[in-house]
């Protein structure tokens, strides 16, 4: 593996890893708010027992966000000193507005875990929801510098050099608010899905039925808004790209002749060679409707650009495909639910609506990290678009291979160990966080 | 706005080795104590970083932030020819953070603790030593970025004695403030006799790793004591430290706690601004002759100024939650 390849693997291993974390860092505290609200309002213990339970769950994601975080703060300068060099004082200044954000995050988690019985109820409340709030702000924060090497601004490329810098201008980049719209709205969906798919499961294993069906409601509920506004936030996105970034829409749909009234293209295998998609389905006009709001407008192929600025077209193609159907299956299971909710009120308690939702568990996470791979690999091969290419920001250090091997296990052994204590913390429920069952408090506990 | 930015930047590197210090010496200190003792050392030493460690970590990520947004070249130099110390560093944040968590929260106790606990044990030891290792390397002109094959390039840039030295000073310091740091959360007489003779004994390791620093700096031609006695402001800090160490123990003698505390955080402060204000405002010294200097190797006017209003705005938020963070849980353990 040559060292050029080795940085990226690592970089997208880190940012993919990160991004779980992150995104469940932003969406589990509001989760844990609400059911601490529910519980204040109406003093039922099992809400007070669920928000203690979540709130575990929120210290051990949090501390692996927090840790893989500063991992990427590391990784860029690593990886990419030539990067670093000339963007970090163009781009960092939602680095550093995000850097207070994290910190008010880890001092509410510190009042917040700490403080059962210590404060004013309502202020106690408050921390945990600022957990969310601030983790929601560091990563619109976070996105911003991410938009920037998409959309790069505040600055003047003279003669290879970077002139009249300004960092304010930079961080309102145009892509910023499209990307961070639709970055947040996934993570609603994807850690909704994912806590309903895990409560489903035990609502069916028939323990503590009442406690993981109010988890259950609560979950859902949150998903249902991510899985309804992700098309809406993921058109205002395709727009954008659509204006400034044309050829990463080509590559998404894998669209190689220029024309009017474009089509959409449904599945289908590309063939880079000939700059064709075989076995495709594809809606007429539906592409050019899609990115200008008119029917007929002229979509830019991938051919009229010089082939070496094309990014790995199947690779974005099959991630904007796979993220396509994730979404639309999170949507029918959304309006399923809501029709039960309304309507069908039996329905909720069958096995099968629970399946469902078992099913997809993982989805809206593997609609999150497809998304990620079309923005990140459908960026290529500049790592600030139209100014610096990624092979010219990667370190001069040689063996960058072992550094990836490397972080690939300690990534692999994390995700073990925090699936073993996530497991362990689910099967502790009857004993340390559902007051109505008969095993509560018993030994074993911890507080 | 430059003087701001350079002052947060220092505020924030002391705070993270005190804070984060004292958060690392946590593991070594019980590390330290025989299998008899650690279950208490284990419970105090939880008692005293619990609910901050987080925010304690938030430092590092600052002055992370800052040089890369404001001093780039300084953190792409040291991202460069520092990247394996730095590689180790990671790890032993990663492994302490993650392995003090689980140990915590995790929600069965069985031999896994064992297991989190060994983690959390060597990888506090890990990350100061490889932090010292790296602070050194900046300003012992090892790193040559002239130089044209790998081990001169990216090995030889931080592995040398003076390198080693500063690691183990700095691993003792953490343990040092760890000791120090618990003395308020003990329970009892017994406790907290104990606790203050490992903080005894931690205080030796400072004092014999500091003089190993000067050895190792002696042997390898870097005029340390030239650097830190021929300013006023040098000799100062070093006869304030000194100092401070036998107010501490008089303190301690007396079972003044309060004060113990703030002596050793105004000690540490003492030793970092001995060891950096002779080259101030240079930050790293490199081999073939050229300094990287915090006022020199600066990002665009602009950029500068919104950095420091960026900390600035960030500070009036961050420090009075934080201190009403640290001052409540302090109040609680009161009453208690």
């Amino acid at each position: 593996m040559d060292d050029f390849i080795a940085a990226r693997a690592q970089m997208a291993l880190s940012l993919g890893f990160h991004i779980i974390f992150a995104c469940v860092g932003m969406v589990m505290p509001f989760l844990m708010a609400f059911a601490h609200w529910k519980y204040l309002k109406t003093g039922n213990e099992i809400y007070k027992g669920l928000t203690k339970a979540w709130s575990k769950g929120v210290a051990i994601l949090f501390a692996t966000g927090a840790v893989s975080g500063t991992m990427l703060s590391f990784e860029l300068g690593l990886l990419w000193p030539g990067f670093m060099k000339h963007a970090g004082p163009i781009f960092g200044m939602p680095f550093s507005l995000e850097g207070t954000a994290f910190f008010i995050e880890a001092i509410a988690i510190g009042f917040f875990l700490y403080g059962w019985d210590k404060f004013n109820k309502w202020f106690h409340w408050f921390c945990g929801f600022l957990v969310g709030l601030s983790g929601l702000a560091s990563g619109i924060l976070v996105v911003a510098a991410n938009a920037w090497m998409n959309s790069p601004t505040g600055f003047d490329y003279i003669n290879g050099e970077y002139v009249n810098i300004d960092p304010i201008k930079a961080m309102f980049n145009e892509a910023w608010f499209p990307q961070a719209l639709h970055m947040t709205v996934a993570a609603f969906c994807a850690t909704g899905f994912a806590v309903a798919g895990v409560h489903a499961f035990l609502i069916m294993r028939k323990k503590n039925v009442e406690f993981h069906t109010k988890a259950f409601r609560i979950a859902a509920a949150f998903a249902m808004i991510g899985a309804f506004g992700a098309p809406l936030s993921g058109d205002v996105a395709a727009k954008s790209v659509a204006e400034r970034q044309p050829i990463k829409l080509a590559a998404m749909e894998a669209h190689f002749e220029t024309e009017k009234g474009a089509a959409f293209v449904i599945g289908g295998i590309p063939d880079e060679e000939k700059g064709e998609i075989n076995y495709a389905l594809k809606i007429p006009k539906v592409l050019s409707f899609l990115a200008t709001n008119d029917f007929n407008a002229e979509i830019k192929g991938l051919n009229d650009f010089p082939k070496d600025e094309w990014p790995p077209v199947a690779v974005v193609h099959y991630a904007f495909q796979i993220m396509i159907f994730f979404g639309v299956v999170m949507i029918c299971i959304g309006s399923l639910y809501l029709y039960a909710f309304f309507f069908k009120k039996q329905w909720l308690n069958k096995n099968w609506l629970l399946k469902t939702f078992l099913f997809a568990t993982p989805f809206g996470y593997i609609a999150l990290e497809a998304g990620w791979t079309v923005t990140e690999v459908g960026r290529q091969p500049w790592i600030i678009y139209g100014i610096m290419k990624t092979v010219d920001a990667v370190t001069p250090m040689p063996g960058i291979q072992y550094s990836f091997y490397f972080f690939t296990a300690i990534f692999i052994s994390l995700s073990l160990i925090i699936i073993f204590l996530l497991r362990r913390q689910i099967q502790m429920v009857p004993k340390l966080y559902d007051p109505t069952d008969a095993q509560f408090n018993s030994k074993n506990k911890k507080s | 706005m430059i003087y701001v930015v350079i002052g947060f930047l220092w505020l924030s590197v002391c705070l993270y080795v005190i804070l984060g210090g004292a958060d690392f010496g946590a593991g070594i200190v019980e590390l330290m104590t025989k299998k008899k003792n650690r279950k208490y050392t284990e419970k105090i030493m939880y008692e005293s970083i619990a609910p901050v460690w987080e925010a304690n970590h938030m430092w590092l990520i600052i002055a992370i932030v800052i040089l890369f947004v404001g001093f780039p070249e300084i953190y792409t130099t040291m991202s460069t020819y520092l990247h394996i110390p730095l590689v180790m560093m990671l790890v032993g944040i990663i492994a302490r953070g993650t392995a003090f968590t689980f140990r915590h929260y995790d929600a069965v106790e069985d031999r896994w603790q064992i297991i989190y606990t060994q983690i959390f044990y060597y990888a506090s030891l890990l990350t100061p030593f490889f932090l010292g290792l790296i602070a050194a390397a900046t300003v012992s002109q090892s790193i040559n970025p002239d130089a044209n094959n790998f081990l001169d390039l990216y090995v030889f840039s931080w592995l040398n004695w003076f390198g080693v030295a500063v690691g183990l000073f700095t691993v003792s310091l953490c343990a040092y403030l760890a000791s120090i740091f618990s003395l308020r959360e003990t329970s009892d007489r017994l406790e907290l006799g104990l606790m203050i003779k490992k903080s005894h004994q931690t205080m030796i390791f400072v004092v014999v790793t500091g003089l190993l620093v000067f050895f190792a700096a002696y042997f390898s031609d870097i005029p340390l004591t030239k650097w830190i006695f021929s300013k006023p402001l040098g000799v100062m800090s070093i006869s304030f430290a000194t100092v401070a160490l036998g107010l501490i123990l008089r303190a301690m003698h007396n079972r003044k706690l309060l004060p113990v505390r703030a002596l050793a955080g105004f000690q540490i402060i003492m030793i970092l601004v001995a060891a950096t204000y002779q080259h101030n405002p240079d930050i790293i010294l490199l081999g073939n002759g050229q300094h990287l200097s915090l006022l020199k190797h600066i990002a665009a006017e602009k950029t500068i100024s919104a950095l420091g209003w960026a900390l600035v705005l960030g500070s009036l938020f961050i420090l009075p939650f934080l201190f009403y963070l640290m001052f409540s849980f302090t109040k609680a353990k009161g009453k208690s």
